[in-house]
């Protein structure tokens, strides 16, 4: 468990509060301990070996070669890595993935490992990696998006249906008045988490201890215990912190379990951690999507059709397919609406769930699209919206359980100044004379749950502790969980002790499809409400109690006190009634999971408006975007400032996925170009000089218990269609393939 | 990495003298070698690490008014000297647009002249690379050519020299100076990096155990202090290596080009200096129309090595842009974004 910083104490509740993260101190000290910095003695270290071909055989390997490096201690290949339980291309459910484990010589994407060499050292491991200097039986191989021969995949995403469709699309778009056609283009991108997939794995006989940064410790444990045919209950994770996932740590990847086997092959503690070029392949990426828009409207603006087709990109052995077609289900009202997908394969590593899968890379298309369409009819980009407003879910007619997009419409305009925006392109200067745009977009996410499970106990000595095993990625969740935690037990936050991060605890599930505080929280919410009954129990059915006679649902639970709801001075402190009833101490659990009533019954999504301002010099093309404003409404915020936080973050990828992120492949190696940081470009500080992130309340009284919409994901949508707006309003040029780069605003 | 032997030389003369042994390095910040040792590009035998030579690290006016400058000082510490900013803007400009604070605070005036090219053939030893291995051939000239040459250069090797540092430098005549076995030489930096030509392996006139030891710049230079900049496109607004950059400088009298110096960055395998372009501004107004010929000029024997014709217009106007910014004057502080386009200069209308 970290040291956490002393918590302000605040009259009332936790949630709320926009507490400062409790681990910082940790943090910017140095002292929070990732994977990697553990070192049990006796570890070796292992580098992983990997290929630069995208398809074919190896054929030989200098293993004496490497083995005779000063300090190697083992050559893990095909030919005496641990054999495993299971097929690792055998998958039980759509959330498993094929793993690449040095079970055959086959090569099936650059960059998978073709061996892992353990060492005394990193130095010599490296060297020893060197010196395999592979051979290889290479075949032809498919990188290129266009080149491949499409197909319709038997769904998208996570099990969503490769088609949809309400109403007649066909007469909708031949009845139009105004039409677009128009395709967009993305570019595939790559986590890029700062802190790279690592592993530090200890085998004691059958027991295995394993150091490692998750998104989902119990989905890992499952794998892991599959995979090597051992018990769930014997794998311990610790992952308190993840120096970022983005998506690529929510399943563990096959360059960890490789650590994990290394582990056995040498009977000694290994670790190991990818290099920056080895995580363009093996642990997933987005892929690259070609979407085509077929939209039609009446003179006016109203939207007649809405046709949205995507053609995208998996590997040639498994399936992850961008479902892109999602965005326009939710966004814009409209009589007829269809979504449809093909896809091709490539020699490239699977694709994977990253930063709003599907949501990003259609919200970035849908909005460029709209765009045009408010354009064709004349009309402000803001006052199309406004007039295709979905006041019910187009796709499925369900009434949303909340919607504030309106109240983010209208704030986030005011706050940019939106109403004094020029129709006309090309038609805004700076004072010295650069071309300045306004774009906006609409934001949307999922409001997802999934199951969990959590624990609380409150002690006689008025102190309580909430145990979960919730995965902290950078968003908070050390702080967010704990506050939700103080209040579930009616405790100050420092009068409780928060458990997270290891998976001895209550499974958490998932911290993925930002619907970890929802899901995680619910549980920990439950969890408090049940121990406080337990408690509620003791004092109501004793005589000698002041709450004699309330019954249950008759109290209140709070700073460390039961009191009656009709009259909070009648009550006492949980010491109090512990004390008197002999008890140590007593115990509640909680779970959480998705409501099928619901879901059947309300559409659930965040939403927001960005608003974007680009400057573009009008000779030389180089694009900045100057101002941002966010307007979000994601029901309730548990604490301001890590949600606020949470927008920034994601507006700033939006920025990244508008200008900057692409990874650039060799047609004819299948190897990424720009496997590095320095060329494979983000955001920095000075491509981000103002963003602002508005709060809209939001009450959804639907979603969960306590009202939580996720918040981690939404970011991006929406941002990223701002800035290609922006720059089209800048530059009078359209720019329908991200991300936008300046060759192509001077051609 | 490869196991190899470390030195930390004394004196310059030791320095020297391991140097000549083949398959040694002279390492100084690092910033570039250790990243090529550990992508298994570079792999010395001997590093020799020149960071503790006593005497590198001066930054001084000379007796003939010019400067020299220690081939062990770092480039914030140069782009921030007092005298030398105020000497030679546009070359602090350049030296500060370049990769990030912490490197900056690293690199050395040596390290940055000699970084080696970013061509990703170059960095990837699953790739054929003439430059990396003589005779392998040229995976660039069919691949990802979308920021290589388009000037000077060969079917041998189509890279980039990637400095900023060294683009206002040879416009304005620096020098380098050099020892080494036999002895001690200054080389114009205009020669000092060699075209690919047939041999794209050999990137600098230095032989064998040949130090740089310190960098010269004219008194000459010092002229153009009130009519210098430097002006770098690039694909984020920072930390980001240039598309096209140029340098210029301007001697003016009463509104008339006496003088120009001008050259250009991420075109070549060395920094370009257009000698041509230069002579088409002497005694020519400033304007536009001058500009613009001096940049047809600078290009003209300009042509696409791949996928790249959109740097040949692109350098064209950057020289336009730079010219201008020139001529309007010195700012009288950096920019907070230097060299960059969103510079904004104080009430000046220079994007028409
Ligand atoms: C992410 C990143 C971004 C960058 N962006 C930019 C940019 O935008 N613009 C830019 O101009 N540069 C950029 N650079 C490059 C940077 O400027 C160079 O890495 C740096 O200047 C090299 O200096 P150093 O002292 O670290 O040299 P080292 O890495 O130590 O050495 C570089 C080379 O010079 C040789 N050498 C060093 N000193 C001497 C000497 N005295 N005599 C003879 N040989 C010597 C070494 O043997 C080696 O071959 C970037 C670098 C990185 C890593
Ligand atoms: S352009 Fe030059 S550096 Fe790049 S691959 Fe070709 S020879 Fe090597």
């Amino acid at each position: 468990m970290p040291e956490t910083a002393p918590v302000h104490i605040r009259q009332g509740s936790s949630i709320g509060q926009p507490l400062t993260r409790r681990e910082a101190l940790l943090k910017v000290t140095g002292r929070a301990r990732y994977a990697a910095d553990n070192h049990p003695p006796g570890m070796l270290y292992a580098v992983v070996a990997a290929s630069s071909i995208a398809r074919g055989r190896v054929a030989s390997l200098d293993v004496t070669a490497a083995k005779s490096h000063p300090g190697v201690a083992e050559v893990m290949t095909p030919a005496n890595a641990p054999k495993l339980a299971q097929d690792p291309d055998e998958k039980a459910n759509p959330f498993t993935f094929r793993l690449d484990l040095l079970q055959n010589d086959r090569v099936r994407y650059a960059n998978q490992a073709i061996a892992v060499v353990i060492a005394e050292t990193l130095e010599a491991a490296t060297e020893g990696a060197l010196l395999l200097r592979p051979t290889y039986e290479t075949e032809p191989a498919h990188v290129v998006f266009a080149s491949a021969t499409p197909f319709v995949p038997p769904s998208v995403g996570v099990g969503d249906q490769p088609k949809a469709s309400r109403g007649d699309v066909e007469s909708g778009l031949t009845g139009a008045e105004k039409r677009v056609d128009a395709t967009y283009e993305t570019a595939a991108q790559y986590h890029n988490a700062m802190e790279p997939h690592a592993i530090v794995a200890q085998w004691d006989g059958d027991r295995l201890v394993i150091d490692t940064p998750s998104q989902g410790m119990a989905m890992a444990q499952s794998r892991i215990a599959g995979l090597f045919g051992i018990d769930q209950a014997d794998i311990h994770i610790r992952s308190p912190f993840l120096g970022g996932g983005f998506g690529s740590k929510g399943l563990i990847s096959g360059p960890q379990v490789l650590g994990i086997m290394a582990a056995r092959l040498v009977n000694r503690p290994v670790k190991l951690v990818l290099r920056r070029e080895q995580m363009y392949g093996p642990v997933g990426h987005r892929a690259a999507t070609r979407q085509s828009f077929r939209i039609g409207a009446k003179a006016d603006g109203t939207l007649t059709a809405l046709d949205h087709h995507t053609v995208t990109a998996s590997s040639s052995f498994d399936d992850f397919f961008e479902p892109s077609g999602g965005v326009s289900h939710t966004l814009y009202a409209t009589p007829a609406l269809s979504t449809t997908y093909e896809a091709v394969r490539l020699d490239m590593g699977t694709p994977l769930f990253m930063r709003a899968p599907g949501e990003a890379s259609g919200s970035v298309a849908l909005e460029g699209a709209i765009d045009e369409m408010a354009e064709s009819c004349g009309l402000d980009p803001l006052e199309f919206r406004l007039k295709n407003y979905a006041e019910v879910e187009p796709l499925t007619g369900k009434p949303f359980s909340s919607k504030a997009l309106r109240d983010c419409y209208v704030q986030g305009a005011k706050r940019f100044g939106w109403a004094s925006r020029p129709l006309a392109p090309r038609s805004m200067r700076d004072p010295a004379g650069l071309l300045v745009g306004w774009g906006m977009g609409t934001a949307t996410f999922p409001a997802l749950m999934f199951q969990a499970e959590a624990r609380a106990e409150l002690r006689a000595d008025g102190t309580g502790t909430v145990d979960i095993g919730a995965h902290d990625m950078g968003q908070g969740a050390w702080t967010a969980l704990a506050q939700i935690a103080a209040d579930g037990v009616g405790l100050p936050l420092d009068r409780i002790t928060f458990n997270m991060g290891t998976s001895d605890l209550p499974n958490a599930g998932i911290a993925g499809g930002s619907a970890h505080t929802a899901t995680a929280g619910s549980a920990i919410h439950n969890a408090g409400a049940s121990v406080i009954a337990a408690l509620a129990a003791l004092a109501t059915n004793d005589e000698r109690s002041p709450l004699f006679g309330a019954g249950n649902t008759g109290v209140l639970a709070r700073d460390g006190r039961l009191m009656r709801r009709d009259d909070e001075s009648r009550g006492e402190s949980y010491s109090d009634i512990l004390n008197r009833a002999g008890r140590h101490s007593v115990e509640g659990k909680g779970q959480a999971a998705p409501n099928p009533g619901t879901q059947q019954s309300y559409a659930m999504h965040a939403h927001g408006a960005v608003f974007a301002e680009v400057k573009v010099d009008p000779t030389l093309g180089q694009i900045r975007v100057t101002r941002l404003v966010g307007a979000f409404a994601a029901g309730r915020v548990i604490n301001p400032r890590m949600v606020e936080s949470q927008y920034y973050g994601g507006m700033i990828w939006g920025i990244s996925f508008a200008l900057h992120e692409q990874a650039i492949t060799d047609a004819r190696s299948g190897r990424i170009t720009n496997a590095n940081l320095a060329e494979y470009h983000v955001p920095v500080n000075a491509d981000v000089p103002s963003v602002e992130a508005i709060l809209v309340d939001e009450h959804d009284p639907h979603v969960n218990a306590l009202g939580i919409k996720g918040v981690g994901e939404i970011g991006v949508t929406g941002t990223a269609g701002a800035i290609a707006n922006a720059v089209w309003h800048a530059t009078g040029h359209r720019a329908r393939k991200t991300p936008i780069t300046l060759d192509t605003l001077i051609r | 990495m490869n196991r190899f032997d470390y030195l930390r030389p004394a004196s310059v003369a030791e320095a020297i003298s391991a140097g000549r042994k083949p398959g040694s390095a002279y390492l100084a910040a690092g910033t570039n070698l250790l990243d090529l040792m550990k992508g298994g590009v570079a792999r010395p035998a001997l590093l020799i690490d020149i960071t503790r030579l006593p005497g590198l690290d001066g930054i001084e006016v000379l007796p003939n008014g010019g400067m020299r400058v220690g081939a062990l000082v770092r480039n914030s510490d140069l782009a921030y000297h007092p005298v030398f900013s105020k000497r030679h803007p546009a070359v602090a400009e350049a030296l500060l647009s370049g990769a990030s604070a912490q490197l900056r605070n690293a690199a050395t005036v040596a390290g940055n002249l000699l970084q080696r090219t970013r061509c990703a053939y170059f960095y990837d030893t699953a790739s054929a690379c003439n430059k990396r291995e003589p005779g392998a051939g040229c995976d660039a000239r069919d691949g990802e050519n979308h920021l290589h040459a388009v000037l000077g250069w060969s079917p041998e090797c189509i890279a980039t020299h990637p400095s900023d540092f060294c683009v206002p430098l040879v416009a304005l005549d620096a020098s380098v100076e050099i020892e080494g076995p036999t002895g001690s030489r200054v080389v114009p930096l205009d020669s000092f990096h060699r075209l690919p030509g047939s041999e794209p392996q050999l990137e600098t006139v230095l032989s064998p155990g040949e130090l740089v030891v310190a960098l010269h710049l004219p008194a000459s230079a010092a002229g153009y202090a009130a009519h210098s900049r430097y002006l770098k496109v690039r694909e984020r607004t920072s930390y980001a290596f240039a598309v096209v950059s140029a340098a210029a400088s301007l001697r003016l009298e009463g509104g008339v080009v006496s003088e120009a110096r001008l050259a250009l960055g991420g075109v070549a395998l060395k920094p370009w200096r257009a000698r041509a372009a230069e002579q088409v501004l002497a005694g020519r107004a400033c304007d536009e129309a001058a500009f613009a010929e001096a940049a047809e000029v600078a290009l003209a024997d300009a042509k696409p090595s791949g996928d790249n014709a959109f740097k040949i217009e692109l350098a064209r106007r950057i020289l336009v842009r730079a010219l201008g910014l020139a001529a309007a004057g010195t700012p009288d502080r950096m920019p907070a974004l230097p060299g960059s386009v969103f510079a904004q200069p104080e009430g000046l209308a220079l994007h028409a």
